[in-house]
């Protein structure tokens, strides 16, 4: 399957002009936020990548991310990418089910030893291994199977890379990200709940032009993960003002003020989405009135609410101020009728002494 | 898969700053309330002049440097004054801390822009680091100084200087520097009322004490 | 209580005011241009300048424009949906602008260029163009006979 037909022959197929697949390149540098000049090597290296086996595990996941991803194929050239891999195994798309299923997973892993790659969504329950199973298979065991003949590993959403909405406080599964189980393959984690589609396929384009590509300390790619959605926000101007919309329904909000006050979590979340953005460029949720959730980030749904600003506590701080009031104030009073008391003991204890007494002292030491 | 920065932040934002607003309104209360309970004694001499409003005005008055004493100590008392207003600047007129303030409290203000706000936290900083160098420079004033006074004045930096690099992303992850931001603040919180950080709430009764004594004796503030 | 019709309008109204909003990052850009130029004309080296590298909103469009202004080529390029490629005012300064076929935009350059190389023939391209010309050619000289 993956005995390589390279992309030029099937973009002929297709009767796209070499044109058409410039500017494709041209488009797609942008996208991977790489240097212009780099447009011609990415047309090269498309042009002889060849097309690698990939399997697809869905584990604890809503598969909003394969939803996603099939919506990053609008401009058919994407789709072409997309042929550009062979999609061995992916549950919820393949038309084979059952053992059949099973059985293109195992023949791929099979024929492609050491060759494959793995796209993860959802996160992996780890307290009982009935939680999420395939085809009878725990997740555990089925992740630890597919990923030992992987060249890499790509976990799509926060679910995969970090445990996302799975993990959340209380954590009921036990629910882990594909990193904290294997430990010896290069992961490239991909995350967002979920990830924007066409960043999803760059960085598939990414892995299949130029391998791995530069990752933060997170596992993200650089190239999208690399500077604060706040940071490149539209609404950033109105901050650096200190204007600040004070409800969904103000003037402020009416305005496009800054979302912070109404718990954007902008600041502390990297994503391109203030950039690439959602629905084929359409606009990302700032742009739609509702702050940043954060979902790029580890623990995004234990960050302390998400109508909270970033700048507010984030724990039992309101009965712990009542308490402190009460407390300071009982202590403060105790404290104080405390001392007095020893004041006036101190007071009635003071014997007076004169001049006399004090002289009489002296010359009898 | 944890970004240990962002346990950091959450941990200071959550537990910790828990503990610290414990801290500090328990401990500002128990010593505001232990000195109002303690009291002073009754004078029971005829009031020759009017304390109440005397010591009222001198709440106000002693915010004026008393005549010469700028130019004794120019940077003590100019350092003071920059400091204290830029420091407050910062503090109360920066949206994201006054969305904290109306989380603990639910009062809230219009803020400031981006440039005042870190023109303040720059100028602050700097007359801080003057206060810090008058203090260690001048031989009397050296050995007055205990280590609790430079312990005070240099947390009293430390949340402008590291909300200053966590804004500005001068170096460092982001959510780290923030993290030592809230740290810093929560730090200077728990050792507030234990320091003469309290002066911040007790100048007022100081001030009001000692005029209204001079006020009782007639003198004008 | 406001009506559906007239939170719309107010929908439009922001939209517009994000749209117009300038971030100041066109006086930048239109100094990294001349910039670019003076390498154009001292040793013929091109440069190409991604707009969707930084944020450029339609407010620093509009400076940019007003600066640059219309040239004397404008060209339209029908592949996989358009592009427009034009010269502005500036010559040697090409705006080419990427659409996919629904007509959302792609990405933006300005490429300070003789000749942007999107708008050459590919050797590839000419050579399907050969190849379908004889075929062509040869079809007619088989219709005709």
């Amino acid at each position: 399957m993956s005995s390589s037909p390279l992309l030029p022959k099937m973009m002929k197929a297709h009767g796209v002009s070499r044109r058409s697949f410039l500017k494709y390149c041209a488009s797609l540098t942008s996208l991977m936020a790489l240097p212009p000049a780099m447009a011609p090597r990415i047309a090269h290296a498309l042009e002889t990548a060849p097309r690698p086996s990939v399997i697809w595990l869905s584990f604890q996941e809503c598969t909003g991310c394969t939803e996603a991803i099939t919506r990053s194929s609008a401009p058919s050239l994407e789709e072409l990418i997309f042929d550009s891999i062979s999609l061995d195994y992916h549950h919820t798309l393949q038309a084979a089910s059952g053992y059949a299923a099973e059985q293109a997973r195992e023949e791929a892993m099979k024929e492609h030893h050491g060759k494959y790659l793995v796209i993860v969504d959802g996160s992996i329950p780890l307290d009982e291994p009935g939680f999420s199973a395939i085809a009878g298979i725990s997740n555990l065991d089925m992740l630890k199977e597919t990923a030992e003949g992987a060249a890499a590993i790509v976990s799509v959403g926060t679910c995969a890379a970090y445990g996302g909405l799975p993990q959340a406080n209380p954590n009921p599964t036990g629910a882990v990200a594909v990193s904290d189980i294997i430990k010896d393959k290069p992961i490239i984690n991909v995350p967002g709940c979920p990830p924007i589609p066409m960043v999803m396929t760059a960085v598939l384009a990414h892995y299949l032009t130029f391998g791995i590509p530069d990752l933060d300390e997170l596992g993200r790619p650089k190239a999208f993960f690399a500077e604060s959605i706040h940071d490149r926000c539209y609404r950033r101007p109105f901050y650096d003002k200190g204007l600040f919309a004070e409800s969904f329904d103000d003037a402020g909000a009416r305005a496009g003020w800054c979302l912070y006050k109404l718990g954007c979590k902008g600041p502390t979340t990297k994503s391109v989405c203030a950039t690439v953005k959602w629905n084929d460029s359409t606009s990302f949720p700032i742009e739609a009135g509702h702050g940043c959730l954060g979902c790029t980030e580890p623990d995004f749904w234990d960050n302390g609410g998400f109508y909270k600003p970033l700048s507010a506590p984030a724990g039992e701080y309101r009965r712990m101020g009542q308490a402190a009031l009460v407390a300071g104030v009982a202590a403060g009073i105790g404290g104080g009728y405390l001392a007095k008391k020893n004041k006036a003991k101190a007071q009635a204890d003071h014997e007076t002494v004169d001049a006399f007494t004090l002289e009489k002292e002296e010359s009898e030491s | 898969m944890n970004n240990p920065y962002f346990d950091l932040l959450m941990f200071a934002r959550g537990p910790l700053f828990d503990l610290a607003l414990l801290v500090f309104v328990a401990g500002i209360l128990i010593r505001i309330v232990e000195i109002l309970v303690l009291g002073r004694k009754k004078d029971f001499s005829k009031a020759k002049g009017k304390p109440v409003q005397q010591g009222i005005k001198t709440i106000f008055t002693r915010t004026l440097p008393r005549p010469g004493a700028i130019k004794a100590n120019p940077i003590t008392i100019v350092g003071g004054y920059v400091f204290h207003i830029g420091f407050f600047i910062a503090f109360l007129l920066f949206v994201p801390h006054i969305a904290l303030i109306e989380a603990l409290t639910g009062l809230s203000w219009p803020g400031v822009g981006r440039v005042i706000i870190e023109s303040a936290t720059v100028i602050a900083v700097i007359a801080g680091l003057a206060l810090l160098y008058t203090r260690w420079k001048d031989p009397v004033r050296r050995k007055l100084t205990t280590w609790v006074d430079y312990l005070v004045l240099i947390l009293s930096l430390l949340p402008l200087i590291t909300g200053y690099v966590a804004v500005n992303k001068l170096f460092g992850d982001p959510t780290f520097m923030m993290a030592l931001h809230i740290l810093s603040v929560d730090i200077l919180m728990i050792v507030f009322p234990f320091t003469k950080l309290m002066h911040a709430f007790t100048f007022a009764m100081a001030r009001y004490y000692n005029g209204s004594i001079q006020g009782r004796k007639g003198a004008e503030s | 209580m406001r009506n559906s019709s007239n939170s719309r309008a107010d929908l439009v109204q922001l939209k517009e005011a994000v749209a117009n909003l300038p971030t100041g990052n066109a006086p930048p850009i239109l100094s990294e241009i001349l910039e670019a130029l003076g390498r154009l004309v001292d040793r013929a080296e091109p440069t190409v300048i991604d707009l969707g590298a930084i944020p450029f909103t339609g407010g620093d469009e509009k400076v940019l424009q007003e600066v640059l202004g219309n040239g004397e080529v404008n060209a339209v390029l029908d592949a996989m949906g358009e592009s427009h490629i034009q010269e502005t005012g500036i010559p040697g300064v090409w705006r080419v602008d990427h659409s996919d076929p629904k007509g959302e935009v792609q990405s933006r350059f300005i490429e300070i260029t003789f000749v942007p190389d999107i708008l050459k023939t590919q050797s590839e391209d000419a050579l399907r163009g050969q190849e379908i010309l004889a075929e062509r050619l040869s079809e007619r000289l088989r219709a005709t006979n």
